[in-house]
């Protein structure tokens, strides 16, 4: 509905004599990129809604509009053409070569348990046991002797993907006594309970860890899950957030894609506890 | 007698055109109904076609992303929970049903109705909320994890508390005084005027109370999700983390594409089935009440 978009663009009568000569797909066309449509990872999509607005600010006249619903369905979404950029929360796999990733920002993520719990660390292989429920009491980790609650996240996630990844599980392998959605969800649930092992995004966790939430960050190899970690990119569990367009974008998702990789955001990703990318 | 004549057939006139747009307003709740599970089945229809109900029901797990829809279990958690609330709210709603209706004085009684009024009220999810900051932590602190089958139908029981209790006390209040007069000139006292004719003649009413109630533990999705610790397996105790299919639904759907999404419009499909059946049941209880 080309037309109707007047408000932002007036269209005068020299633009619609030029519009008529050059054919009504070319004003279509060129409308339509002063329109930016996102959609995808419920991670990455407050961050483009921040970095949209300001966007709009320093371009007048072009809107960008932001919907959530995981890192698949922006893949999907942007592979279809339903969105010109696909939001992903993790690095594009072999197969994805249609589409073009460019990352904006790092997220970690952090295994959690209960404050109290005095367990000083897990490698890889314990936290492998526990998931895989060959470990079901902090007692084999020098723990006090308490059953273990293992949280693990609803498939479909982009966190359980990277997780599995890491670790190099399938989800059927892994033993929850807790399924979550929401990275709030998780962080309640570890809170509630001093049993309990989730993994959760670390600007999430260090915030809520920061703001007296009863949780507490394990390092990974040795490395403290920090954001400051992540960013120096030493945080074993970690993933680069990335927005995804299929084919040669559009001059308009050209610049928006540009803008949204330069220092002008780095204020938008830190306050959204996200981790900058060192360029 | 023409006049009289004149006045009734023009009130028949007068008649004549309302049964149209009472009838259009059914046919369009009616349409509405066949169209969301039309809709519903259209969706699921790519899962529906591959597997049979066999393979969605039976002995299979669930793990979508690997192309395995098996739904038994989680039919079974939802069919538990609701059983399990049930079980626990009916003893009490009843309980004070029969308070509100034979015992209490006037002020309590409208203080009952308030607080089961405000009990109705409340949003689930602050219901949910309780449960994973309080009830959870609790049971989690005895039997770890907490989020379980218990803790669900626990929140669960709380919500449908109201409509046992109300219901049943409606029911009670429908009950012909005659009655009442009848057992006193028989010389019963009031529990055995409650138990051997209140209750009995009340039946029919506070039974469609509780199948409203299941109805509703059925359908709820929030408070059950956040305490039902959402891991889809078959129980072997009440202390055991369960997944229910509305849960199922929102839990994942964000997230689904292609056939995990199919299989959630399945999920879909079988709780809709499962809530048809419960409505069927309830109208052939409904001839009860004539005879009562």
């Amino acid at each position: 509905m080309p037309l109707f978009d007047s408000p932002q663009r007036p269209v005068g009568s020299g633009l619609l004599a030029i519009a008529i000569a050059m054919g009504m797909a070319s004003i279509s066309s060129q409308v339509s990129a002063q329109h930016i449509t996102a959609s995808g990872s419920s991670t990455v999509a407050p961050l483009v809604a921040e970095i949209g607005k300001r966007f709009e600010q320093r371009h007048p006249g072009v809107r960008v509009d932001v919907q959530s619903g995981g890192s698949s369905r922006g893949m999907s979404d942007a592979r279809q053409g339903l969105v010109q950029i696909g939001l992903v929360s993790r690095a594009l796999k072999a197969d994805e070569a249609d589409l073009t990733a460019v990352p904006i920002a790092m997220d970690g993520v952090s295994v959690i348990l209960h404050r109290s719990n005095t367990v000083p660390a897990l490698s890889d292989a314990q936290i492998k046991g526990i998931y895989t429920g060959a470990i079901r009491n902090w007692k084999a980790m020098g723990g006090p002797d308490r059953p273990i609650t293992v949280v693990n996240k609803a498939e479909g996630r982009s966190t359980l993907e990277l997780f599995l990844h890491h670790f190099q599980l399938r989800n059927r392998d892994i033993r929850a006594q807790v399924v979550i959605g929401e990275n709030q969800q998780g962080i309640k649930t570890v809170a509630g309970n001093p049993g309990a092992i989730a993994y959760v995004s670390i600007g999430t966790a260090e915030y809520e860890a920061g703001q007296g939430t009863p949780i507490r960050l394990l390092p990974m190899g040795g490395v403290p899950a920090t954001v400051a970690q992540v960013q120096a990119g030493t945080f074993p569990l970690s993933r680069p957030l990335n927005l995804v367009v299929k084919g040669q974008p559009s001059a308009t998702t050209r610049k928006f894609l540009d803008f949204a990789q330069s220092r002008d955001v780095h204020d938008l990703v830190k306050a959204q506890f996200f981790v900058p990318l060192a360029r | 007698m023409t006049s009289s004549r004149l006045s009734s057939s023009s009130r028949w006139h007068a008649d004549r055109w309302w049964p149209l747009p009472l009838g259009v307003a059914s046919a369009l709740v009616g349409s509405l109904a066949l169209f969301i599970v039309t809709f519903l089945a259209v969706q699921a229809w790519p899962v529906l076609s591959h597997l049979g109900w066999a393979d969605l029901v039976g002995d299979h797990a669930w793990y979508p992303l690997d192309g395995e829809f098996g739904m038994g279990s989680l039919l079974l958690a939802t069919v538990l929970v609701s059983l399990g609330a049930l079980l626990l709210a009916a003893p009490l709603g009843l309980g004070s049903a029969v308070f509100m209706h034979f015992v209490a004085p006037s002020g309590a009684r409208r203080a009952m109705r308030w607080i089961l009024g405000l009990l109705a009220g409340t949003p689930s999810v602050v219901f949910g909320l309780w449960g994973l900051t309080v009830l959870v932590p609790w049971l989690a602190a005895h039997h770890p994890p907490g989020t379980s089958l218990l803790s669900a139908a626990l929140v669960l029981a709380l919500m449908v508390l109201p409509t046992v209790a109300l219901t049943a006390a409606s029911a009670l209040q429908a009950v012909p005084h005659s009655l009442r007069l009848a057992s006193d000139a028989l010389g019963f006292s009031l529990s055995r005027h409650v138990v051997s004719v209140a209750l009995p003649a009340a039946r029919a009413g506070i039974v469609s109370g509780m199948v409203l109630a299941l109805a509703r533990a059925l359908g709820e999705t929030m408070a059950v999700l956040m305490v039902a610790g959402n891991v889809a397996q078959w129980p072997s105790s009440v202390l055991d983390p369960v997944r229910v299919l509305t849960a199922n639904i929102a839990l994942e759907m964000a997230y689904a594409t292609g056939p995990h999404r199919a299989a959630l419009f399945a999920s879909g499909v079988v709780l809709a089935t499962l809530v048809l059946a419960l409505a069927l049941l309830a109208a052939r209880l409904e001839p009860a009440r004539h005879h009562a």
